[in-house]
């Protein structure tokens, strides 16, 4: 649990001492366990859920419902597993999807941010102010538009397609970050590299590449966090029962066969529908929050 | 010379991200606006009828609903995400272990899905299986299990349980941020002065996380603005429209009942109030940044 608290560290530029906040013993004994209850009151849920999607079918249809189970089973695991075209098929979806996010993202806001760290172009202010404006506008008034384009492009109900919809959403914020990235190298390095005769994408590839990975991997992380979360585009774009991606499955578990939700199968769903998320931020932590404060207040 | 002096090599890094945008955002933004002047349907057809979905949309009843819905959402959950935000800021500034391990849990279910934690909620306030209503009975605040989705208020009560839930740890790592941009010495002066713990919080550091409290709310209440997982999936609109938020008043009538016109009206009318808000958040974070 004390890998959590880590990059909260990091975020710290002046390290707040206990004594500055904290008074007598008694009051600190009181922060903690009010610590200890919010801890408990934030994590009941996602154990609760856990918890629930291990009860055997009818246990977790029982009511009145019991907290904990009393016999654990994987068999709503199984039902989530083989439900409609199977678990796997929508998981593939959403990974694609998310891979291909990721992947435009990096492809265009990689060279964008470079571009606008360290070039003089023309009206370089109005393009940037341009990019960022597109955040600006909701993405969900411009699901019509952009779902009579996609029509045209045979794009609905592709991976291809909705990995363009989530690439709209999330380039502003890469391609801010990306600048951000270039910005913080010293030119020294790349004076030398064109002294040592480097072109200019060889400067790219050997100087900056190694040097803004840590702002790739940020980028990186949003783009998936988002994709994979992501739920009215593609509700929209993805109409057909095959390229469902996990959360419009869960819509469809949650709706029930013929009017009777299949709850334990529901937050097995859910599990696992969390757990990726879960599993990369604790992985990557110090790179989620450090981009979500370069993205939000600087 | 510099490589990097080469205006033209520079331009064509920019491009293919200049490209994207124009593609996918300016020209579906015009395509957005010419269609909401016509009568188009998802089924075809459609005509050019100038204003004609503007005027429906400030006669139509429906859409007030959803918009007025929508902002009393809003103007209830933002207060609540903002207080607890910076309570729990206040809380786990500290440097001690335990209120670390508790910023980092309460800040975990940000990066789970809205619409994963809107079905894991839906469940926990289920008539029948839902363990929040057993916890309410068991503990005697209700006095048997209640059905949530049944009336407008009651659902949305239940919304904005789980959306706090959700989202109060953006707020408070941004106001955190804030706070711990706080000079030592100002922190150290007013201690030598007595000032009490506070005192302190009130004079010292709610001004001084001003800022980041404004972006707080502001992205808050953006966010709040285009809810429409959350009442999707948890209320259905249910009972009778009268929890359709902006967003899902659109996607019914362009997705559902395939009036894309008259979506696209709606769509132009919710674009022009979030982009007042976005600028302005926009404009805030310029300033901080050039500050």
């Amino acid at each position: 649990m004390t890998e959590i608290a880590s990059p909260a560290t990091n975020i710290a530029t002046g390290a707040t001492d206990a004594r500055v906040v904290g008074g007598s013993r008694s009051v600190g004994y009181l922060v903690g366990a009010l610590c200890l209850a919010i801890i408990a009151l934030m994590l009941a849920p996602l154990v609760l859920s856990f918890l629930a999607s291990l009860k055997p079918p009818a246990e977790a249809a029982a009511v009145p419902p019991q907290y904990l189970p009393r016999s654990l089973s994987l068999a709503n695991y199984q039902t989530v597993a083989n439900y409609q075209a199977g678990l796997w098929t929508y998981v593939a979806n959403s990974l694609v999807v998310a891979t291909l996010t990721i992947l435009f993202c990096l492809a265009l806001a990689v060279p964008a941010g470079y571009a606008l760290a360290r070039y003089a172009i023309p009206f370089k202010e109005v393009f940037f102010l341009l990019i960022l404006a597109s955040m600006m506008i909701p993405y969900q008034a411009m699901l019509t538009p952009l779902y009579l384009m996609f029509s045209t492009l045979k794009l609905t109900n592709t991976h291809v397609g909705l990995a363009i919809v989530h690439t709209i959403l999330q380039l502003p914020f890469s391609v801010y970050l990306m600048r951000n990235s270039f910005e913080g190298i010293p030119r020294e390095l790349e004076e030398a590299a064109v002294m040592d005769g480097c072109s200019s994408l060889q400067i790219l590839r050997r100087v900056f590449l190694p040097l803004v990975l840590p702002g790739m991997v940020t980028v990186s992380l949003f783009a998936f966090i988002m994709s994979w979360n992501e739920f009215i585009a593609a509700l929209i774009f993805m109409s057909r029962e095959t390229s469902f991606t996990v959360p419009v499955m869960l819509t469809g578990v949650s709706t029930g066969i013929f009017g009777v939700v299949d709850w334990g199968a529901l937050q097995a769903g859910v599990i696992v529908s969390v757990v990726p998320c879960i599993g990369v931020y604790l992985l990557l932590q110090r790179y989620y929050v450090s981009g979500l404060l370069s993205g939000a207040v600087k | 010379m510099l490589a990097t002096n080469n205006k033209y090599v520079g331009l064509l890094y920019l491009s293919p991200a200049l490209l994207f945008v124009a593609v996918f955002v300016l020209y579906p933004l015009v395509q957005l606006v010419m269609i909401s002047m016509t009568s188009e349907s998802l089924l075809g057809g459609g005509e050019f009828v100038w204003f004609d979905n503007y005027l429906l949309a400030f006669s139509d009843r429906s859409f007030w609903t959803s918009f007025w819905f929508t902002v009393r959402y809003t103007l209830i959950i933002t207060p609540i995400l903002m207080v607890l935000g910076f309570l729990l800021a206040l809380l786990t500034m500290q440097n001690r272990a335990l209120n670390q391990i508790a910023r980092g849990v309460v800040f975990l279910p940000v990066v789970i899905g809205l619409a994963s934690s809107s079905l894991l909620w839906v469940w926990l306030f289920d008539q029948q299986v839902g363990l929040l209503n057993k916890a309410l009975v068991d503990v005697g605040a209700i006095e048997q299990p209640m059905v949530w989705f049944n009336r407008a208020h009651l659902g949305m009560t239940a919304v904005i349980v789980s959306v706090v839930w959700k989202v109060v740890g953006f707020g408070m790592i941004i106001m955190l941020s804030g706070m711990q941009s706080i000079s030592h010495e100002i922190v150290e002066a007013s201690m030598i002065d007595g000032a009490t713990y506070w005192q302190r919080v009130r004079r010292i550091i709610l001004p001084l996380s001003a800022r980041a409290i404004l972006l707080a709310t502001l992205i808050s209440a953006i966010g709040s603005m285009l809810a429409f997982d959350q009442f999707y999936l948890m209320t259905g609109g249910a009972p009778r429209g009268q929890t359709f938020t902006s967003v899902y008043w659109i996607y019914q009538n362009s997705f559902v009942y395939f009036k894309l016109g008259y979506g696209s009206a709606l769509s132009v009318i919710l674009m022009v109030v979030i982009m007042a808000g976005a600028a302005l958040q926009i404009a805030l974070q310029r300033r901080g940044e050039s500050a």
